[in-house]
């Protein structure tokens, strides 16, 4: 592979050099935004946290954010009065060797006077970043890449689905660690999935892990499953499970892992994505973007997004490689889209071929090359409300 | 022009359309002809033999849920006439009243 990292003091490589401005609350997003927007710089992104109330598990995604190996420098930017400790945040960002600034609203003197000091912090921490800037040659080892469905039909579990399976297994088998996830999308396929385990404790864990998710999505009523997968052709929860589930590859699941706990060896690892106890906040993600921040905050360097439908996001902080499956999607969305697993269904291509131009896309966009979403500006990102205990020790290899 | 239809697992009780497939459509699957009763679009799900009420539905080799009405081979499998035996799903209409 011959790709140039981004090494960061803590040790881990990074494959973009991204500077994020946080809002700590709803009422930071504008002033932020504004920030962002007046930097006008493709590296420089918007993230944030809209409560004011506190939350343990968004403080952790934040904590584990501003220490991605993507994030070169942080600035975050509070109103004042919300409860989201910033001088934790901060403090864990100084720590792993980010140059991070504060602004702080009801300080400064408002908006005007936030953006303004806003847009010279900007300046100072990429001059702070340029300074601090080591490159490193990458490994496939090196990487973590999280994997998601959205917008799944009759097609993905057929196309995209499993070549992502076939880029798995090659990933996995270059030391590379891979992530894959929503139980909720794996409710009927926890038998074959433990079977997998690369322990009894990781196998019991997985089975816990999706009965959980069934008892949830049963609280709330139904389960994940949106009106455009029935459109696509898909009929229930297990048959979307079924096609869902592929992603994971073949290789043994070595771990199941919470956000934004990071897995500790190489190798394949289950994302538990629903929360614990009580359903407290409503559904576990409320969209796919959710799921993909949690794999980024757990250490992804980016994300293999099957769509049959044709979703068109991509993500703050890590890029977004979007494989569709459906071969009509292809037609009416190419310009979104990054990989054309529909060309399995008139035999000018193969599970194995797509998955070969998978891990070949991994490598040229971990070397810098812009995924679509990249190019065509999207940055979505959303954090919201969750529950978690910490895993056990028997949810990690041994 | 693509095939069809695909047959994912020899067990199963139903084949995936590559294709839009026209009402009427004669589909050859394992070399047993059956006829499509409608337009069925890309992604959806054919019977490939009879299927009553209370069967499960085969796909990819296991069930994915259960006949709620009885159907005829070549008949569109979908949520109107089968459902999960998990958890209940929500389609537009019941979101939009």
């Amino acid at each position: 592979m011959n790709a140039q990292g981004y090494l960061r003091p803590d040790g881990r490589k990074g494959i973009r050099d991204v500077l994020i401005v946080a809002y700590l609350v709803e009422c930071a997003h504008h002033a932020a935004r504004r920030i962002v927007d007046l930097a006008d710089d493709p590296q420089v992104h918007l993230v944030g946290f809209p409560g004011c109330y506190p939350n343990d598990y968004a403080r952790r995604m934040m904590k584990a954010l501003v220490a991605h190996p993507n994030v070169g420098g942080v600035i975050l930017v509070s109103l004042g009065c919300e409860s989201f400790d910033r001088e934790g945040g901060a403090a864990h960002a100084a720590t792993h060797g980010r140059p991070v600034e504060t602004i702080v609203i009801q300080q400064v003197g408002g908006t005007r006077a936030a953006i303004e000091q806003g847009r010279a912090a900007v300046k100072r921490v990429q001059a702070q970043m340029a300074a601090n800037r080591v490159r490193v040659p990458l490994a496939l080892s090196d990487l973590v890449v999280g994997t998601i469905c959205g917008g799944s039909d009759g097609t993905s579990g057929i196309t995209a689905n499993p070549a992502v399976g076939r880029a798995f297994d090659r990933l996995v088998d270059a030391g590379a660690t891979c992530i894959f996830e929503e139980t909720g999308e794996m409710i009927g396929c926890e038998g074959p999935m433990a079977h997998r385990a690369a322990s009894p404790s990781v196998a019991d864990a997985i089975v816990a892990s999706i009965t959980k998710a069934e008892t949830y999505y049963r609280t709330m009523g139904f389960g994940s499953f949106a009106p455009g997968n029935a459109e696509g052709g898909l009929s229930s929860q297990e048959e979307k499970s079924a096609g869902a589930y592929v992603k994971s590859g073949s290789r043994p699941i070595v771990g199941v892992i919470k956000p934004p706990e990071r897995p500790t060896i190489p190798g394949l690892y289950l994302m538990d994505v629903v929360p614990d106890g009580e359903p407290r906040f409503g559904f576990p993600n409320i969209s796919d973007n959710a799921e993909i921040v949690e794999m980024i905050a757990s250490g992804a360097h980016l994300t293999l997004f099957t769509t049959g439908r044709g979703s068109v996001v991509g993500s703050a902080i890590a890029p977004v490689i979007k494989i569709t499956g459906n071969p009509e999607t292809w037609q009416r969305l190419g310009e979104d889209m990054d990989i054309n697993a529909g060309a399995i269904f008139d035999g000018s291509a193969t599970l194995d071929s797509i998955g070969e131009q998978i891990v070949d896309m991994i490598q040229a966009v971990a070397g810098g090359a812009e995924t679509k979403s990249e190019a065509m500006g999207h940055r979505e990102f959303i954090l919201t409300y969750k529950t978690f205990e910490p895993s056990g020790p028997g949810c990690f290899p041994r | 022009m693509a095939p069809a239809v695909i047959l994912l697992h020899g067990d199963d009780n139903v084949v995936v359309c590559c294709r839009t497939v026209e009402a009427g459509e004669h589909i050859s699957v394992e070399g047993v002809d059956i006829v499509a009763a409608q337009r069925v679009a890309l992604g959806h799900k054919l019977a490939r033999r009879d299927l009553s009420a209370g069967d499960k539905v085969i796909k990819y080799g296991a069930s994915i849920g259960s006949m709620t009405a009885d159907i005829k081979a070549g008949g569109w499998v979908h949520m109107h006439n089968m459902k999960s035996d998990y958890i209940g799903a929500h389609l537009r209409d019941a979101v939009t009243g």
